[in-house]
């Protein structure tokens, strides 16, 4: 992998979002390095989607910069995200759902291949090539999911701890260098998140990427992070190692309420 | 895959027969079939698979019908010649049309396409086209015979050329449907938002596929109109659009078969409720098309694919899940209309759902 690893792979910096009066982002700041995984934390409301939504251009933020391999995603359009080795999921899960879950996650080889209207209407060699190639990255990833038993059946059909799994090998199949993940573990219960956490930490070996990781299981996070940036009201209140954040008072204020909860969700579950 | 290769064998040998037992108009009746079946594919690759909803593509079969007609008329181009010149015509003003199309979404393109076919009616009998398209008087066109000396009637080749010129474009429209363009398609259909983060630029599928439609319904058009040997502006009114779009709902909106079943849909139902009274056919129409409509909701199509559900159905309990499917599967899917209307604006429709589980 002949990458430039002088400058970190995504950089943000000084991103504001508003929406109307509210300021759902104030100017945040921070970097994620090659290979690495982040984690981003916040109480509910504190932007954490709004940044992801930013970076993949989905919201055009006011001021402040996005970059990726030392390139501005400012101007870039959306379609060309997923190209340059941006894959992402979505909090609410933003399946095809009437489309099977092999098609769904074929979706995600669109950038990797490049046949047309035509080849494809006449099924030209090259629309084979393509098709086998992907079929081939579809196995494995059906295999990495195990999703084997719902391959033909309708996105939507599926419960919603497996559609978020085939959400994630529609990311994985678009083969990012930074795979973005808002709330994975959000319907999972306590052996799911574990296999998640391994789950991450095999992909960012086998695939060689990097991980953005949004997530309330403060549990997890703490895991698998090798760095966490906290966010609150738009603002980041910390950015660090796992234990750092997790020492800095700001963050013990700001999930005070958040870390009882949490408790109380992992003595529920 | 084999199987399904088998099938349409027998599916088209069946579509020959009828050359042989019927003749005249009832061969000229199977003829209308095959020629709104194509017209009713190219609706479903736009509305059932891309999701962009078209209340106007009879402008488009008027624009492939006056192309035909134009150029065997005027021009004395061979009937089988102006086929795909009038592909290639309609294609360029579906793709046209396709851009404003971009900016508009659910009822509003449902709209401004209805608007197209109210328009193109009274853009044919403008008399600044009059020289070329014979104004409210119309064409009339030769019938062509078989050629090579076939030892057919003129109705049995017109209905063997249109059968194989549908055929082709099944064929080339079901390779296109399956494959990646026809996945991005589909995808844009469902999640617009997603699509676009898995790498599909929304504004070149969709103008394309606009583009195609109107290829595929401005072909049929020109086939048609070798088979009507006619035309005028009054056989392209929005009622033929209107037609169209019930041959579409009918058959399913996402299913290929369905179209054909479409298509016989809107060739004899129309007679059987004439049949049926000769004093309001209109209503005895309407009686049956919403009966059709409850107990298909899905179209004939998304009721092959239901049947085809019942068998994961059995499998989807082995996971410990049975929940029904709302919408249809892909195979065949009867595309949710209303839901389809309903998604205008992606982002936030995704955030008025954002409610944590
Ligand atoms: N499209 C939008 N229109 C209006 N306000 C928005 C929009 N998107 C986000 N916001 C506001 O921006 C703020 C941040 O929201 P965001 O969804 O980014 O929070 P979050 O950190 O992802 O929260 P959660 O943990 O609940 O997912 C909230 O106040 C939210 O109401
Ligand atoms: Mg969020």
């Amino acid at each position: 992998m002949a990458q430039d690893q002088s400058q970190p792979l995504l950089r943000i910096s000084g991103v504001q979002m508003r929406f109307g009066g509210v300021i759902a982002l104030g100017g945040v700041s921070f970097d994620v390095g090659h290979g690495q995984i982040c984690g981003l934390i916040g109480p509910n409301g504190s932007g954490k989607t709004t940044l992801f939504n930013c970076i993949s251009g989905i919201y055009r933020y006011s001021q402040g910069d996005i970059q990726f391999e030392g390139r501005s995603l400012t101007n870039l359009p959306r379609h060309q995200m997923a190209g340059i080795g941006l894959g992402r999921t979505f909090q609410n899960v933003a399946l095809f759902r009437n489309m099977s879950v092999r098609d769904n996650i074929l979706v995600g080889a669109h950038n990797t291949a490049a046949s047309g209207y035509i080849a494809n209407a006449l099924r030209l060699p090259v629309v084979r090539r393509e098709q086998n190639d992907a079929d081939r990255r579809l196995h494995e990833l059906l295999d990495l999911l195990d999703l084997r038993q719902v391959t033909d059946t309708p996105a939507g059909a599926i419960p919603f701890g497996w559609q978020k799994r085939v959400e994630l090998a529609r990311a994985l199949m678009t083969r990012p260098k930074l795979l973005m993940l808002d709330e994975p573990a959000g319907g999972l219960n306590h052996s799911e998140v574990d296999e998640l956490a391994d789950l991450m930490r095999r992909i960012r070996r086998q695939l060689n990427l990097s991980i953005l990781l949004v997530e309330h299981h403060m549990n997890l996070v703490m895991r698998v992070s090798d760095k966490v940036v906290a966010l609150e009201f738009g603002l980041k209140i910390a950015d660090g190692t796992p234990d750092e954040v997790r020492a800095e008072p700001e963050v013990i204020r700001a999930y005070l309420g958040d870390t009882q909860e949490e408790d109380e969700h992992a003595g529920a579950a | 895959m084999r199987n399904s290769w088998v099938t349409w064998v027998f599916v088209l040998l069946l579509a020959i027969v009828p050359t042989a037992v019927f003749s005249g108009y009832h061969l000229f009746q199977l003829t209308m079939v095959v020629v709104y079946a194509v017209a009713i594919l190219g609706m479903a690759i736009l509305v059932g698979f891309n999701g962009q909803i078209s209340l106007g593509h009879g402008a488009f079969y008027a624009i492939g019908a006056y192309t035909t007609a134009i150029l065997m008329t005027t021009f004395d181009v061979p009937y089988w010649v102006t086929i795909p010149i009038s592909a290639v015509v309609c294609a360029g003003f579906g793709f046209v049309i396709g851009l404003p199309a971009l900016r508009l979404a659910g009822h509003y393109l449902a709209l401004t396409t209805f608007a197209l076919a109210v328009a193109v009616p009274q853009v044919l009998k403008h008399r600044w086209f009059e020289d070329w398209t014979g104004g409210v008087q119309g064409l009339v066109i030769d019938k062509p015979d078989a050629p090579f000396g076939l030892p057919l009637s003129s109705d049995q080749w017109l209905y063997l050329f249109s059968l194989g010129v549908a055929v082709v474009m099944y064929v080339l429209a079901w390779n296109l449907v399956r494959g990646r363009i026809g996945r991005a398609m589909r995808a844009i259909r469902d999640h617009a938002t997603a699509a676009e983060a898995m790498g599909i630029n929304l504004a070149m599928v969709k103008t394309r596929t606009f583009a195609v439609s109107a290829m595929y319904t401005g072909v049929a058009g020109s086939l048609g109109a070798i088979a009507v040997a006619f035309v005028a502006p009054d056989s392209f009114s929005v009622f033929l659009s209107i037609t169209l779009f019930v041959g579409l709902c009918a058959g399913g909106a996402a299913s290929i078969p369905g179209t054909i079943v479409g298509a016989v849909f809107i060739e004899f139902v129309p007679n059987l409720a004439d049949k049926v009274s000769k004093a309001a056919p209109g209503a005895v129409y309407g009686v049956i098309l919403i009966a059709m409509l409850f107990l298909l909701p899905m179209g004939a199509g998304g009721f092959l694919s239901g049947l085809w559900r019942k068998a994961v159905g059995s499998r989807m309990a082995a996971i410990g899940e049975t929940r029904p499917v709302a919408a249809g599967h892909e195979v065949g899917v009867g595309v949710d209309l209303a839901g389809s209307l309903s998604t205008a604006d992606p982002v936030h429709a995704r955030r008025g759902e954002s409610v944590k589980p």
